[in-house]
């Protein structure tokens, strides 16, 4: 197809989106509306099962079976990108350059030591409190994936294939999607359906109100964490070590 | 939260994205990308939106730009 | 100002959907072509994001007491945007894993290019 050609596919295509784009929202409610049926809707659900974070509730809770869902999603997408990364026979994988620590101004390296246990923190306190304030698994899993991140910026490459738990952290990824999925199996068991929950609610705004919210934030935030470690990790391989 | 901010917010990520679709170079693409995500993160907050926000912010702002700029690189040296 | 606010967010999110599939089209590196998609799928973030939009309503966390006076926004939009980021980020990742095997096997990442390899 010559780009002439595909220019002109592109302007009919991107003419009728903006079309019907229009027509939508002509016939929609203006941003800013005060009619909101599923906010009412979810806010009823968020208030009976005391979750304080109505997100977490249709995440974890009233809509529990999409984020398996997504859950399997994410699953797929890094095991699919690690394969494809693996070394291939005719490459050669180097050992660990040396460390690189004396290259890093200590400025650096001392602003990544303390960042480090912060960030680790910060990742833990968003997972676990995902159902009382703004957080939750995803959230929280992608800070502690970048904690674990800020040990190349603290020391070296080295270091980071040293401490990195590359040996159990493609293991514990399914992990965390099979604790979402047992999660679910004891709501069917116990009566309530599937991911239905099954430990009392509790007050709302109390730490421990929606207990089942929060085993499912520790299961999604074991999957993304150490889904994205074994991304970027694998990303960091190809480029510093295969050859 | 003020509208106002919300419209700057909105006109500066209409910006922002089509300068990183039009960037040619993948590299500089990186650098814009996360400019793009942080700006993305922000609009969200004025959003009332603080649980998007805050992936946003990690992801966007922060593992995609990564991402991108190391394969950019891995690829740089497979190409002959 | 409403119909501004409108007029605004949607034609952002519109304008970032084609931006996006335009830099696509005239992509001539894949890891350009999929950070093009990365940009027109943000378009439905700010869509989502504004349909569940309330002025003068506040963030959709409940307090102590449970639901207060003031409203807030749609908590439904924002749970679809949250987990429509994260998983986009790995989708992401796997489109660039893929770009490298392109790499090494025919040594381009150049659409056009690959197309004339198949001959």
């Amino acid at each position: 197809m010559s780009p002439r050609v595909r220019l002109v596919l592109f302007l009919l295509g991107a003419a009728g989106f903006l079309t019907t784009g229009v027509l939508a929202v002509l016939g929609a409610p203006p941003v800013g509306t005060d009619v909101h049926p599923y906010r009412d809707a979810a806010v009823a659900g968020a208030l009976a099962h005391a979750t304080a974070n109505v997100v977490s509730t249709v995440n974890y809770d009233q809509r529990a079976l999409d984020t398996l869902g997504e859950e399997t999603i994410l699953l797929a997408s890094v095991t699919a990108a690690v394969a494809l990364l693996r070394p291939a026979d005719d490459e050669r994988v180097d050992v660990p350059p040396p460390d690189v620590v004396r290259s890093r101004s200590p400025a650096t390296r001392l602003a990544g030591w303390l960042l480090l246990p912060a960030t680790l923190l910060v990742g833990l306190d968003v997972v676990l409190h995902g159902h009382l304030t703004p957080g939750g698994g995803f959230q929280g899993g992608v800070v502690l994936a970048t904690a674990v991140h800020l040990l190349y910026l603290a020391g070296s490459f080295a270091a980071l294939e040293r401490l990195r738990p590359r040996r159990w952290a493609p293991v514990a990824e399914p992990v965390g999607a099979l604790g979402f999925v047992g999660l679910g199996v004891a709501g069917s068991v116990a009566g309530v359906g599937f991911l239905g929950g099954v430990l009392p609610f509790g007050t709302l705004g109390d730490p421990l109100s929606s207990p089942t919210v929060i085993l499912l934030n520790v299961a999604v935030g074991i999957g993304v964490g150490f889904g994205l470690v074994v991304l970027v990790a694998q990303f960091l391989r190809q480029e510093v070590l295969v050859r | 939260m003020s509208p106002v901010l919300l419209l700057v917010a909105l006109l500066g990520v209409a910006v922002a994205g089509g300068v990183v679709a039009l960037t040619r170079d993948p590299e500089k693409q990186a650098v814009t990308l996360s400019a793009f995500g942080l700006l993305l993160g922000v609009t969200f907050v004025l959003f009332d939106a603080p649980d998007v926000a805050l992936s946003q912010l990690a992801i966007g702002a922060a593992i995609v730009p990564l991402l991108v700029m190391l394969t950019v690189r891995t690829v740089r040296r497979r190409q002959r | 100002m409403t119909t501004l606010l409108t007029v605004v967010a949607f034609g952002t999110a519109f304008w970032l959907v084609v931006v996006g599939a335009y830099g696509i089209l005239r992509s001539d590196d894949l890891v350009h072509a999929v950070v093009s998609l990365s940009v027109a799928q943000s378009g439905t973030y700010i869509l989502l994001l504004a349909v569940g939009y309330q002025r003068d309503a506040t963030i959709p966390i409940l307090g102590a007491g449970g639901a207060g006076s003031t409203p807030i926004v749609d908590p439904v939009v924002q749970a679809m945007t949250l987990t429509d980021v994260v998983v986009s980020a790995t989708v992401t990742a796997l489109l660039l894993a893929l770009t490298v095997q392109i790499a090494k096997r025919h040594g381009t990442v150049d659409p056009d290019a690959l197309r004339e390899l198949r001959g």
